[in-house]
């Protein structure tokens, strides 16, 4: 094994010209794929808290009796999509906003009267917070007589989940673009290397070595190349975010967001694909020049 | 050294053997048997099939018609697979030497042990001796392109015994040689019979032939036309 692999380095090093430009277009493509990656990362990320958090606020109208309150939360709670309900008072409901209000807090203190009416406070489970599962909760709420109104600030988080998983499907078909990019690109710097030795390998074959010994130091040429390419694709993404995320950090959507890098198993998996990138070039080469 | 079905344990046997190259027939119903640790010249003028006979045998191609056995292998019914294990049983020489450039003398040889799967000791010491062997023992770390012809075939010859094969197999190694150097290479080709090896050279060198002695074949067109000794080629050229 260690002789292959020493074949295969001093190979590289002799195609120093091709190969680098081989490393580059790996890079590249990991790179563009990668930072695909980093922005679907980011954005379930900020999106995700939101999504744990989506709640409607449904308003009562003036006057409605306890004891309908309490079947009224009762019936909410068997509504569709629904995680947990609580009944907020007015009183309490003012309590709150003064809270919020802090220093303007003395512009309440002069009212008659509280003007905020009682409120159930409705949090959604997790499996039913698409866009249509708000808007159907929504509606069942405003059939009830007893409700006012409602009010849930969330519907564009549905929006923005359609926008990201067409950003998502972007980024799959661009990967698959780049994952055959780069292929190809492999196995044509192996079929010029090929092309330059193939005395070499015919002289190989005519003193009985066997097809698998020549080929092995190929092979591992393509899996250095795309292990190279694909590291060097990652430290550039590496790069790029250090540099982005101070700068970003400050208030996106006025909100203070933490930019994440790539999780291990995903940088992993990267190296993994871009390694098989060099390992299918290389087969798909040494396949057409073997004749098998 | 007869013609097929004479002799008993033959290493190499050819049974009415055509090869065709599209219309023109290289090669037109050879028979033939040779023993174990003979010194076997394949001669005829150009075209007579001496490069073809050879090309068979390490099955640089396959006969068009025909059986041949090569140490009792049949060599139609080895699979692509099992191809370089029957070429392990040759050393081939090319009059082109087919050393690869950008390798050193060293490498060059080491390249068939390492095919064979030996080990790295092994390897350096085997190397090592056949270029003493071969006198080549202070130009292992030159590359082939430095060389002069008579050493590069000397390292062919090298590289050629290095894997302990059965059989030389040697295409016109002296054809592009001095008188000098080609002497050298037929030493070394009798070395290895001396030492049980058996060898077949192809030439059209009658000088070569009568310098050497052994066993000759004479092709003509493609066809067996005689075997004969050496002596017997020094007779008719009187």
């Amino acid at each position: 094994m260690l002789k292959f692999y020493r074949r295969a380095v001093k190979d590289l090093f002799e195609n120093r010209f091709v190969n680098t430009v081989t490393v580059i277009t790996i890079a590249l493509s990991v790179l563009i794929v990668s930072a695909f990656a980093l922005f679907f990362v980011n954005v379930e990320e900020l999106i995700n808290p939101w999504k744990q958090g989506v709640r409607m606020m449904a308003y009562l109208k003036d006057n409605v009796a306890e004891d309908r309150i309490v079947a009224l939360e009762r019936r909410i709670e068997g509504m569709y999509g629904v995680g947990q309900v609580t009944f907020v008072p007015r009183q309490e409901a003012l309590q709150k906003l003064k809270k919020t209000m802090k220093r303007q807090s003395s512009l309440l203190t002069n009212l008659n009267e509280n003007p905020l009416p009682d409120a159930f406070e409705i949090r959604m489970r997790t499996d039913a917070q698409s866009e249509d599962g708000m808007e159907v909760l929504a509606q069942g709420l405003t059939a009830l007589p007893e409700i006012e109104e409602v009010e849930y600030g969330q519907q564009w988080i549905g929006r923005i989940q359609s926008v990201v998983g067409l950003f998502r499907l972007a980024g799959y078909a661009l990967g698959a673009l780049f994952f055959m990019a780069s292929v190809f690109i492999v196995a044509n710097t192996i079929r010029l290397v090929l092309y330059a030795r193939r005395q070499e390998v015919e002289i190989m074959r005519l003193v009985g070595a066997t097809d698998g010994f020549i080929k092995a130091p190929f092979y591992i040429e393509g899996l250095i190349l795309g292990a190279v390419g694909g590291a060097l694709g990652i430290g550039a993404l590496l790069a790029m975010y250090l540099a982005a995320a101070a700068n970003v950090s400050q208030g996106l959507f006025g909100l203070i967001v933490d930019l994440r890098f790539l999780p291990t198993p995903a940088i992993m998996g990267i190296l993994i694909c871009s390694m098989l990138v060099g390992w299918l070039g290389c087969y798909i080469s040494l396949r057409q020049f073997f004749g098998q | 050294m007869n013609t097929a079905g004479t002799a008993k344990g033959a290493l190499i046997r050819l049974f009415h053997v055509h090869k065709r190259y599209g219309p023109k027939n290289a090669l037109v119903d050879l028979s033939l048997d040779i023993a174990k640790n003979e010194f076997v010249f394949i001669t005829g003028p150009s075209g007579a099939g001496k490069t073809t006979l050879l090309k068979l045998l390490y099955l640089g191609e396959p006969a068009s018609e025909g059986q041949i056995l090569v140490d009792g292998m049949n060599l139609a019914r080895i699979p692509a697979k099992r191809i370089p294990f029957l070429r392990r049983n040759f050393g081939i020489i090319f009059q082109d030497y087919k050393l690869i450039p950008t390798k050193t003398v060293f490498e060059n040889v080491a390249l068939v042990p390492e095919a064979a799967g030996a080990k790295f000791r092994i390897i350096q010491k085997k190397v090592r001796s056949v270029l003493r062997t071969v006198g080549m023992e202070d130009k292992a770390d030159a590359l082939p392109p430095s060389l002069s012809g008579g050493e590069q075939q000397r390292v062919a010859v090298a590289r050629a015994v290095a894997g302990d094969p059965k059989i030389i197999l040697a295409d016109e190694p002296t054809a592009s040689l001095d008188e000098d150097s080609a002497r050298i290479i037929v030493d070394l080709l009798k070395g290895f019979h001396v030492r049980g090896g058996t060898v077949l050279l192809a030439t059209h060198d009658r000088h070569l032939i009568l310098q050497t002695g052994g066993q000759v074949v004479h092709l003509r067109q493609g066809k067996l036309e005689r075997i004969t000794s050496a002596s017997a080629v020094r007779d008719r050229s009187c």
